[in-house]
């Protein structure tokens, strides 16, 4: 008999939506305003949370800030050994990102993996002037020198533990939940 | 739930509509990708892709190239002849040099039916059929499928008619099948001497005229007519397949709807289809094309690699690394 | 404009509704008025008593030998339009074997143009099935039915590929016309100028043999039967013929027939002597044969009754028996002949010979015409059906002689013609003639 899984919530609905306030306002300071910001969500739930984020930014600086959506499946380095294929999804990019400043978003950080793909697919589509990663939560693990410079909340998990996001709109409520 | 295709894709005909609707789905990112800047990803990064070429073709072979490049897979193209004598014993004899050479997927166009499959079952590289004989064209099958989804909204009850000499063509026939696993109403029209027997039973309407075609249809896909029809004797001289059966603006007027114009090229001007439908405003035949890139990339993606023993680790679909 | 004409008291028979009463006829404009008891005559009408006459929908020829273009010392569209209203003939198709081939829609086009000039018997073309009847490559169809052809054929020559005619049925199927078959095998017949059978080898002449015309109808049902197209297999000449379409109809094959007067009449005996005036192709048979044939009409198994009308010049016929061209005339004798031997011979009523000469061939090969239904173009036929004559070729509209039944009594011809209500031959008052 498998041991039976434990799950904690990290984050409720009230302490999701803090967390992105301030990591909206440390987005906005670490771009030093909106003049050249462009937020790019990672598929899938990134997508939302960068759309959240500019929102509360818009709001905040009375600026319009464009986002886009990033699907990293195409770069993914173990291609090779999933099978059945993944499911591609939308990669949309609103402006020209050379001399941008661009923030990837996405809801969690682990390996690093997923950011290595979108570095070097962000690569492809020109040359910002500077890349900065947000994450909603930081769980260790790195198996890549990889960091992020704005996240909602740390915590250290372990090689079997699974962090879950729900987001409002994909899944029906706001949660970050801990599976050991 | 997870679809899988397989090693090969051979045609359409043993496809569930769950796989071919897979195969469209994969394709929609695909386009995006021929729309940047630089059109490359590295999904397929140091596999190799045969494209052997049985049969002249220029515009299948460079689409597959365009598909595989931008896949960033090492492409070789190998333009075979296959002698009349021994057609079969060059293609055992191919296959086996294939395998030697550990080529990962072979895009094989040949001008005996059932090439494709043959080539399949002997050699563990994945085998994509580029046209097989009259047998089968799929993935021009898949293009068209995605270029009518895409400018109807839907497939499931559309009435989708192939015109001209369904006999010899093995684009109408993958068009059946995938038009009717997916639900569409599918009809033929041309002369009797190139409509193949027993079409009724798979489901298809036949109309002796294009004017009864275009009352009925929502969409015509329009095929390519051979020179060597006439020279073999199925009709009596292009002119007056012109004069019966061509797509003309005078007839396309009397439709109470705006019916979509296909063709998988290259296309007769002036016999199978008039100039000014083909570059009239309800022709796709561009969008055809460019949806022949995608498509073949999301093939060539679907069935490259993989280890299923490892399927579980894609389960979450990205975001939780 | 013509006046319009009132036939009294004859027989009307009008196998197409099925009426065979003593009554009236009344043409205006062109087409049939009035059929019935007592009509009254509309002003400035021209009436005329027909009584003890029979009369009918005109004649339907669908098999006719136009020697225009090429031959055309040997008939004309004209000349072959006014010996066929003299025998009683509104309508009749034209076979293609000119000179040059009528296989384009240009030529196809002619026909009708000589046809309309003419203003006699209308000539409906049939068009080659393969160009320059080579049997090789298909005719335009399509084309050739769009400048007036009712049906395509080779005949002179059979369809030799059985892929030809194989493509040539299923081609056919888009426009609805029947493909007309001269059902003789090429490598059999080589060389024959007469029935195989006693007679030719006492005259040391080669045979025809009927397996020649039987092979090729056999496959012509069985390519019927594949593609769903409509055969119609001209001058059937043999009893296996016979049974090899009874079994097609059998099965629903889209096959249809049609016999010769004198395939109904003579047999090969009319060979002895060498008279090549009874040299034709396909040849007269033997007595069985034409017994077949004969109960094969009755039946219905053979649809109708067509002259394949073959004008020849004198000097050609007169020739040694295997030198000279294959053919008879026939328009001016047709009715004649079958109503002398069929009719009084017992074989037919009056009203089914005038259905297999009227009303049949023209549903076939769906022309106007076979009909007196009200509104339908008037196309009658005032027949003598008692009437006593000798044949004396002199005497022919035609341009050509070659009849073997030259000197022959026989009972039955036409007094009136109207083709659309024109009356284009009349036996009392000669209409003036046209050049």
């Amino acid at each position: 008999m498998p041991p039976k899984s434990e799950r904690t919530i990290l984050l409720d609905a009230r302490a999701m939506s803090r967390a992105l306030q301030r990591m909206a306002v440390e987005v906005a300071e670490l771009a030093h305003g909106t003049a050249d910001l462009v937020l790019i969500g990672i598929q899938r739930r990134g997508v939302e949370l960068a759309e959240r984020i500019a929102k509360m930014i818009e709001k905040d600086e009375g600026v319009a800030v464009p986002r886009g959506a990033l699907d990293i499946t195409l770069y993914r380095d173990d291609l090779e050994t999933v099978g059945p294929k993944p499911v591609i999804g939308e990669t949309r990019l609103p402006v020209d990102l050379t001399g941008k400043h661009a923030v990837i978003v996405d809801d969690v950080l682990y390996t690093g993996r997923t950011v290595r793909a979108a570095l070097d697919e962000l690569a492809d589509f020109g040359r910002p002037k500077r890349i900065s990663l947000c994450v909603l939560v930081d769980r260790g693990g790195r198996e890549l020198p990889i960091q992020a410079d704005v996240v909602g909340k740390v915590v250290k998990t372990g090689p079997g533990d699974r962090v879950e996001v729900q987001v409002e709109e994909l899944d029906g409520s706001d949660q970050v939940d801990l599976v050991r | 739930m997870t679809v899988n295709l397989g090693k090969d894709l051979t045609g359409l005909e043993h496809l569930t509509p769950e796989q071919i609707r897979l195969i469209l789905d994969t394709a929609e990112p695909f386009k995006e990708v021929s729309e940047r800047p630089i059109k490359k990803v590295p999904a397929l990064r140091g596999k190799t892709i045969v494209n052997l070429f049985f049969e002249a073709s220029t515009r299948t072979r460079i689409s597959f190239e365009f598909a595989e490049k931008r896949l960033s897979a090492d492409t070789v193209n190998v333009a075979a002849t296959g002698s009349s004598v021994s057609k079969g014993e060059t293609l055992v004899d191919t296959a086996k040099n294939l395998e030697a050479m550990r080529i990962d997927m072979v895009v094989i166009r040949h001008p005996s039916s059932g090439a494709a499959g043959f080539l399949g079952q002997r050699i563990r590289s994945n085998v994509i059929n580029a046209g097989d004989g009259k047998h089968e064209h799929p993935t021009q099958a898949l293009l068209d499928l995605l270029t009518i989804r895409d400018k109807h909204g839907k497939i499931a009850g559309l009435k989708v008619c192939l015109v001209g000499d369904v006999l010899h063509s093995r684009v109408a026939r993958s068009n059946i099948w995938g038009l009717t696993k997916l639900g569409a109403q599918v009809a033929v029209c041309g002369p009797y001497t190139l409509m193949p027997r027993g079409i009724e039973e798979l489901g298809v309407q036949f109309f002796p005229r294009i004017e009864e075609a275009i009352e009925w249809a929502d969409v015509l896909n329009i095929l390519r007519l051979q020179l060597e029809r006439m020279e073999k004797g199925f009709i009596p001289s292009l002119r007056e397949y012109y004069r019966v059966w061509g797509v003309t603006p005078e007839r396309l007027e009397r439709s109470p709807r705006a019916i979509t114009i296909m063709h998988p090229g290259p296309m007769n001007r002036g016999v199978e289809i008039d100039s000014r439908v083909a570059d009239g405003p309800h022709s796709v035949i561009l969008d055809q094309v460019t949806n022949g890139v995608a498509v073949r990339m999301a093939v060539l993606y679907l069935l490259a690699g993989g280890r299923p023993e490892l399927a579980d680790a894609a389960k979450r679909g990205g975001g939780a690394e | 404009m013509t006046r319009p004409l009132l036939l009294q008291g004859g027989r009307v028979i009008d196998p197409s509704r099925g009426i065979d009463q003593v009554t009236d006829l009344l043409v205006v404009d062109g087409k049939i008025a009035g059929v019935g008891a007592g009509l009254a005559a509309p002003e400035g009408a021209e009436v005329r008593s027909v009584v003890g006459k029979i009369v009918a929908p005109g004649l339907v020829d669908v098999h006719v030998h136009m020697r225009e273009p090429g031959n055309e010392d040997e008939e004309t569209v004209a000349s072959g339009a006014r010996a066929a209203v003299a025998g009683g003939f509104t309508a009749v198709c034209a076979m293609p074997n000119t000179d040059h081939v009528t296989d384009n829609q240009a030529a196809v086009g002619f026909i009708v143009r000589q046809s309309v000039r003419a203003g006699l018997a209308r000539v409906y073309p049939i068009g080659a099935v393969s160009v320059g009847q080579r049997g090789e490559k298909l005719a335009e169809f399509g084309e050739m039915v769009g400048a007036g052809a009712v049906a395509v054929s080779d005949d002179g020559r059979p369809v030799a590929s059985s892929h030809l005619m194989r493509t040539a049925l299923e081609y056919a199927r888009t426009f609805g016309i029947p493909v007309a078959d001269h059902c003789e095998d090429p490598t059999l017949a080589a060389g024959g100028v007469m029935h195989e059978g006693l007679v030719a080898s006492r005259l040391g002449l080669k045979g025809i043999p009927a397996a020649a015309e039987e092979i090729m109808v056999g496959r012509d049902c069985l390519l019927a039967g594949l593609t769903g197209g409509h055969v119609h297999l001209c001058h059937m000449s043999t009893r296996g013929s016979v049974e090899l379409i009874r079994r097609a109809k059998e099965q629903g094959i889209r096959v249809t027939a049609e016999v010769t007067p004198h395939h109904l009449t003579l047999t090969d005996h009319a060979c002895e002597g060498y008279d090549t005036h009874a040299k034709m192709n396909p040849p007269l048979r033997e007595a069985a044969d034409v017994a077949a044939l004969r109960a094969a009409v009755k039946e219905g198994v053979i649809d109708c009754i067509a002259s394949d009308h073959a004008p020849h010049a004198y000097d050609e016929k007169e020739a040694a028996f295997d030198d000279a061209p294959f053919g008879i005339v026939g328009l001016e004798t047709a009715f004649a002949v079958a109503h002398t031997e069929l009719v009084l011979g017992g074989v037919l009523t009056l009203p089914e010979l005038m259905a297999r000469m009227s009303t049949q061939p023209a549903k076939i090969f769906h022309l106007p015409g076979g009909t007196l239904a009200v509104g339908a173009p008037a196309d009658v036929v005032v027949l003598d059906a008692a009437a006593p004559w000798t044949v004396d070729p002199a005497t022919f509209r035609s341009k050509s002689r070659n009849t073997p039944f030259a000197g022959r009594a026989l009972t039955g011809r036409a007094l009136l013609t109207l083709v659309a209500g024109k009356t284009v031959h009349d036996v009392v008052a000669p209409p003036p003639k046209v050049p």
